[in-house]
């Protein structure tokens, strides 16, 4: 019952943080907006037993990428977004892009119950420990490519910044 | 997750007891908010052959409400080409978000009063076996210290005006770059611990002064990086770039005034409170007293206090060391403190990482 009712408000705050990411005409508006999207997913993450990644999300999204997002726009000192009509592409696409969407959500979710499993929240309790585990045991080739992959991010990051001497 | 059962605590005790707790625990950080800004005055005063504030009440000791009422009475000025909702949540932010981690400090073991137990940790409580803490307290104080960047980002750049700009940049650089040291030298200590939660932390360390991580735990360089880099965090000597007052005015607070700036020096002193509760807890043995193994017999009512008295001191300790440095440290400059987070905090935060669990490994 409780998690239910926290469900629906960190679900509702997730769904109106993102309506208020793109109705916003500024960028830090917007960029604030997704902060707080990314706060209430923690909370989902949270509901649903994920301590770790829940804790993560914030510490590294909220607090370290949005951080950086917020210092890019206010070092360009971006101004409020100009309004164009609208691209051809997105007035072709959009609409029946839509539907296609909504028809999807609508057949998935109206499957009978039998053939779509059910997890009540809260049955998965992770602790760190055992996701510690996972990742280093079971799953630790991807994650060290994964880890690769960063090192290479790193790398150009390097070659970007890089001064070339004259 | 149940509460109640045979230990007679359901859910609107466990609810009455959370909310006495918080309301106490607000009441005597920012009284003793107060009273460290005005020792922090009196203790640099003295360094520097001065008296400090004596005139209101004796020595000095109602300076603090003196402080107070005029933040309160001051005229409130908002400039004009300031971005105002940003402008009026950014102090909000810091403050709020200051005042949330210290929830998560446990403060001693447990209290009982009348048949209940009580944890000395506002988001804590008794489940009937044991004492029930958050599992990833750490985690979720880094957390909500990461998200304190925006108040002082958001308020130089909503104040629209070059200082503050310059101060808050500043600021944000300097908080991401200090995070990472930050982050890794506590993990010697998480190593040793094997837990997140910051009770089973100190659990680890019971015993003499000699189970303490800073000593019997060899983490005194995992200690000094935490230490540097918590200060960076908080914005203070020899860290202070932010609000550099000899190039910046007053940095992200400069357009700020009145109770807005009080926020701000509000939610600097509540995070020093943290960062000393945090270094008790993590490295000196949290309540734990140094003559714990010495069997030395104490009156019962001791015991009672000793976690708290012990908790205290250590902090106290901190919250002094901060003030002392600021009294015998020049500031950085900018370039050293870039290249002294990187280039030497960070490797020496990883370098204990690998030797600790070097040890821990052989150990086991």
């Amino acid at each position: 019952m409780l998690h239910t009712i926290l469900f629906l408000i960190f679900a509702g705050i997730c769904v109106a943080g993102a309506l208020n990411f793109l109705l916003q005409h500024h960028p830090v508006n917007s960029a604030l907006s997704l902060i707080v999207v990314m706060g209430a997913l923690a909370a989902l993450f949270l509901l649903l037993g994920a301590e770790f990644p829940a804790a993560v999300q914030v510490i590294v999204y909220a607090g370290a990428v949005m951080v950086l997002f917020v210092f890019v726009i206010m070092l360009l000192n971006a101004g409020v977004e100009e309004q164009t009509r609208g691209s051809r592409v997105a007035s072709i696409l959009g609409i029946p892009g839509l539907i296609v969407f909504f028809a999807l959500m609508y057949w998935t979710l109206s499957a009978p119950r039998s053939q779509m499993a059910s997890v009540h929240i809260g049955d998965y309790y992770v602790p760190t420990q055992a996701l510690g585990i996972a990742l280093f045991r079971e799953f630790l080739l991807p994650f060290e490519v994964t880890s690769v992959l960063i090192l290479i991010a790193i790398m150009g990051a390097v070659v970007l910044a890089r001064r070339e001497r004259h | 997750m149940t509460i109640g059962g045979s230990d007679k605590l359901d859910l609107t005790h466990y609810i009455i007891f959370a909310i006495v707790k918080i309301a106490l625990l607000l009441f005597i950080l920012l009284t003793a908010v107060a009273y460290i800004v005005l020792m922090e005055r009196k203790v640099i005063a003295r360094m520097q052959n001065r008296w400090g504030p004596n005139r209101v009440g004796p020595f000095g000791l109602l300076q603090p409400l003196a402080d107070g009422i005029k933040f309160i009475l001051k005229e409130d000025i908002i400039p004009d080409n300031v971005y105002k909702p940003l402008y009026i949540a950014a102090p909000m932010i810091a403050l709020i978000l200051s005042l949330v981690s210290i929830s998560l400090i446990p403060f001693g073991g447990d209290w009982k009063i009348a048949g209940y137990h009580i944890p000395l940790e506002a988001t804590a409580f008794w489940n009937g076996a044991g004492i029930q803490d958050i599992n990833i307290g750490l985690l979720i104080i880094l957390g909500i210290t990461s998200i304190g960047v925006y108040g002082v980002a958001l308020s130089g750049w909503s104040s629209n005006s070059k200082y503050s700009l310059l101060g808050s940049l500043r600021a944000g650089a300097q908080l991401i770059s200090y995070e990472l040291a930050l982050g890794l030298s506590l993990i010697g200590v998480l190593i040793l611990a094997g837990s997140l939660s910051l009770r089973q932390i100190v659990d680890a360390q019971s015993g003499s002064i000699l189970h303490w991580n800073f000593f019997g735990g060899f983490q005194f360089v995992a200690f000094f990086i935490y230490i540097m880099a918590a200060y960076a965090e908080t914005n203070r000597i020899p860290f202070d770039l932010p609000e550099a007052e000899t190039e910046l005015v007053a940095g992200y607070h400069t357009e700020y005034s009145a109770m807005k700036f009080a926020m701000f020096f509000m939610a600097e002193y509540c995070n020093m409170v943290t960062v000393g509760c945090l270094a008790t807890l993590l490295f000196f043995g949290g309540w734990h007293s140094p003559l714990d193994g010495l069997n030395i017999p104490v009156p019962g009512i001791w015991l009672l206090v000793s976690p708290l008295f012990w908790f205290f001191i250590k902090v106290f300790f901190f919250i002094f060391l901060y003030i002392w440095i600021r009294g015998t440290l020049p500031r950085f400059r900018y370039d050293q403190l870039m290249a002294f987070g990187w280039k030497f905090l960070l490797p020496l935060a990883i370098a204990n990482i690998v030797v600790t669990s070097f040890v821990v490994a052989l150990r086991s």
